[in-house]
């Protein structure tokens, strides 16, 4: 079997409730030295961190607010990448396989995890590289379905309910003064006119006293 | 017991076991809106047995308890059908290889009980009198030698004013909220001014006006025209239905389409149909059956072949089909059945699979200065104007220009990752990086879309047949479209989107100015679940698939219903035309059908 492995991410770095946001996995997170273990679906650690450092670069974290390290962004792509998305379990992938017009969409082979497993390697040593580089490597590879994917995963891992692993301690709702799924809205739907309206914000879980089941989580 | 029987003999095999079940009288195909309504009429009416066969899994309402998670419903599509099992494939024109729609995508076919009746909008409109007889309407109109040899509407066979008072019906069925314009002849403002007349009221008062809607409102009144809420089967309050089924009234959560309703205020067939059905002793509903073929000998159905969920075959004869899916699959799975003449467009010979339509669509997206609180929203909360409907606003002077559609705006309920990073053209050079994500905040919750929803007229030269290459999860042939925008659409997108940019400038918004592109089809951005045609209905077996009750020309005990019989697109959202002529055609099938099984025209 192979040996499980681990993104470790100083404590500091993920935003509040860590140990809600990874629920799934609660017991399996180690902390040591004010350092979070946690382990990882697909990535290998150093996947990881190169995914981690690319994701704060599309997200940066900055005077603007929290970006995607505070997110916990890359656990959320790994857990998707480990779950039936990632496989392609429901996108037609029988062939043949042909060039087509830009409107048919994607039409390659590749399944995401594929396609990042052999992204992830065109960018090197990307985690140890000063930002100007980074940004430098990223913007040559903008055009890639890699790049697509990776930037689309960003923003959801952001702004997605917590029980799929990002938006850690709903600190992405947080940042846009999103409310989270709340049960209703009939008595502010027609108030509020031209003013912000933000209740504080609530995941699934806390609104529905039970947990959601993530498609992710889905059983072969 | 076990009987050999060769119907999907392939290469090796004559022929394959399968388990011959007991007859039924009445076999319906699909568990959604038609198939359910459908059975419920029957079974209401007649003592016939009446079994429905749906591919996908059982739903209730309490499903949907803990399913407002935008990522997995809206993004992931998770009510959809299964594209790795079966999806469609395109190509712009005959010169074109086909290629597989591997994802959704423009439109978004529902699976499992309620169909897409489960996840959609609520929408729910009248269409105009005028579509029903378009082609004797714009011969009329314009005379025969202004329109295109290519141009394929035609009349429907049936009328609005029969269709009224089951058009009544099906809004008592879902309880529709809204205003009328049109009562018995009297123009009423705040309702639809331009609607084909009505007999009474809507059974549920409008929803609530967001703000989008209210500003909305205000402009288009000081434009001159006529605003009016959608009409929405998310009720207003609470309300029961002549059946006695009790639903709640809308929570305005913005959790709508592409999501069930947790507290059924959205009418869906689990909630609105299954409960009634579930008391019917004459009913019974077979899930994870995927209808394979229907079969026939000498011009009549004699049954239908499914696989269960297991992968076991079976034979299931019956007096009566009704094949009630969905508008691909009811198109797709005539076809395997070897049912009709395939439609060739050169030719112009056959009628199975002819005149395919879409939407027509341009959205003006709109920017202000104040949040709009857009997480809120329904299905169908909105307010639009029908001013240039139809032809209503045209005066003759567009060059070419026939029919554009309605102008909406709508408070669906924006999800957070959907909508993060709309902001006005230019504002941010990158769509990543620091300066997009400081963009991206300043302009997050500023914005609303003024939409058309525009008819989509029939072509000679889109429709749908079997691809030649791309196989479903069984090895049969997917089903292939050959469809392109006209140049007819291209002017209602212009046409409308001058329209909206004089509405934004009302509305006091900063917009994107520019003609909308003339791009070809595309089946990567949602445009609307509204596809229609394949089967399409009509006054003749040479120019159409089913007769004015969707009987099939050539085949007595087999009405297809649904969409697929819409011989071209009507602007509005098709759902309630498609219940309509579900009454319609049971109407038919109780009244004279069942007491003398042969043809109704």
């Amino acid at each position: 079997m192979k040996r499980r492995e681990f993104l470790t991410i100083p404590r500091a770095a993920l935003g509040g409730t860590l140990l809600y946001t990874l629920a799934g996995e609660a017991f399996r997170v180690q902390a040591q030295d004010g350092n979070v273990k946690v382990p990882l679906r697909f990535f290998t650690a150093e996947e990881a961190r190169i995914v981690s450092a690319a994701c704060a670069r599309i997200f940066p974290s900055d005077a603007s607010g929290p970006g995607a390290t505070e997110a916990g962004v890359v656990i959320f792509i790994d857990r998707q990448l480990a779950g039936p998305y990632g496989r392609d379990k429901y996108r037609y992938t029988k062939g043949p396989f042909v060039e087509s017009f830009p409107e048919h969409g994607y039409q390659a082979k590749e399944n995401p995890r594929e396609t990042y497993r052999a992204g992830i390697k065109t960018l090197g040593d990307f985690a140890a590289l000063p930002p100007a580089e980074q940004d430098a490597r990223l913007v040559a590879i903008e055009q890639s379905h890699f790049f697509q994917l990776l930037r689309t995963h960003t923003i959801e891992g952001m702004f997605c309910d917590p029980m799929h692993g990002g938006n850690a301690g709903l600190i992405g709702w947080q940042l846009i003064g999103y409310p989270g799924p709340q049960m209703s809205y009939r008595n502010e739907i027609d108030k509020h006119f031209g003013q912000p309206y933000r209740p504080k914000p609530a995941s699934l879980q806390q609104i529905m006293g039970r947990p959601g089941q993530p498609w992710e989580d889905e059983k072969d | 017991m076990p009987v050999w029987i060769g119907l999907l003999a392939r290469k090796g095999s004559e022929s394959e076991l399968m388990t011959n079940l007991k007859p039924v009288d009445v076999a319906i195909i699909g568990g959604g809106w038609t198939g359910l309504l459908m059975a419920k009429e029957i079974t209401a009416k007649t003592p016939l047995s009446v079994t429905v066969f749906e591919r996908g899994g059982p739903r209730k309402t309490s499903d949907y308890a803990v399913t407002m998670d935008e990522l997995d419903h809206n993004i992931r599509m998770r009510m959809m059908q299964n594209t790795a099992e079966e999806t469609i494939t395109h190509r712009h024109s005959t010169k074109n290889m086909a290629v597989p729609v591997r994802q959704y995508g423009s439109f978004n076919p529902g699976t499992g009980v309620g169909g897409a009746g489960e996840h959609w909008g609520g929408a729910s409109f009248r269409y105009l009198p005028d579509i029903f007889t378009l082609r004797t309407h714009l011969t009329q109109k314009h005379g025969p030698a202004k329109l295109s040899a290519d141009l394929a509407v035609q009349d429907w066979g049936v009328t609005y004013d029969e269709l009224e008072p089951l058009y009544w019906k099906s809004e008592q069925l879902m309880g529709i909220s809204g205003k009328a314009g049109n009562l018995r002849g009297k123009k009423i403002d705040g309702g639809n001014v331009f609607e084909g007349p009505r007999q009474q009221e809507y059974p549920t008062p409008p929803l609530k006006r967001s703000y989008a809607s209210s500003m909305f409102e205000d402009a288009v009144l000081k434009l001159g025209y006529h605003p009016y809420p959608t009409p929405a089967a998310n009720l207003s309050e609470t309300y029961k239905n002549p059946d006695g089924i009790t639903r709640a009234g809308c929570a305005y959560c913005g959790h709508c389409q592409r999501y069930g309703c947790m507290v059924g205020a959205k009418a869906q067939p689990t909630n609105t149909l299954m409960p009634v059905l579930a008391t019917r002793k004459n009913f019974q509903l077979r899930t994870g059956s995927w209808v394979r073929r229907i079969v026939h000998k000498d011009g009549r159905a004699t049954g239908i072949q499914f696989t269960d969920a297991s992968g076991e075959e079976f034979f299931q004869p019956a007096a009566t089909v009704l094949l009630a899916s969905f508008t691909l699959n009811n198109t797709r799975l005539l076809a395997l059945s070897k049912i009709g003449a395939p439609y060739d467009p050169i030719a112009r010979t056959g009628t199975l699979g002819r005149n395919l339509t879409h939407q027509v669509s341009v959205n003006t997206r709109v920017f202000f200065d104040k949040p709009l609180n857009a997480f809120m929203g329904a299905g169908s909360l909105g307010a639009r104007i029908s001013d240039f409907d139809g032809d209503v606003g045209l005066t003759g002077a567009e060059d070419g220009l026939l029919r554009v559609g309605m102008i909406a705006v709508g408070s669906n309920g924006e999800g957070p990752i959907g909508s993060f990073g709309t902001m006005p053209q230019g504002v941010s050079k990158s769509n990543w990086g620091a300066d997009w994500k400081k963009a991206s905040l300043a302009w997050k919750d500023r914005s609303a879309s003024i939409g058309m929803a525009g008819e989509h007229m029939a072509y000679r030269q889109n429709y749908m047949d079997l691809d030649p290459t791309y196989t479903d999860k069984f090895g049969d042939p997917l089903l292939r479209f050959t469809l392109d925008w006209t140049d007819h659409e291209y002017k209602q997108r212009e046409f409308a989107a001058q329209i909206q940019a004089r509405i934004a400038r009302e509305m006091g918004a900063k917009f994107d100015e520019g003609k909308p592109s003339r791009a070809r089809y595309n089946v990567i951005n949602y445009q609307s679940t509204h596809i229609q045609g394949g089967a399409i209905m009509g006054l003749s077996p040479e120019t159409s698939v089913v007769n004015r009750y969707l009987q099939h020309w050539n085949m007595p005990n087999l009405f297809v219903i649904g969409a697929s019989a819409f011989p071209h697109n009507a602007a509005p959202n098709p759902t309630l035309t498609v219940l309509a002529l579900t009454y319609w055609a049971a109407d038919a099938m109780i009244g004279r059908y069942f007491k003398h099984p042969e043809a109704l025209a």
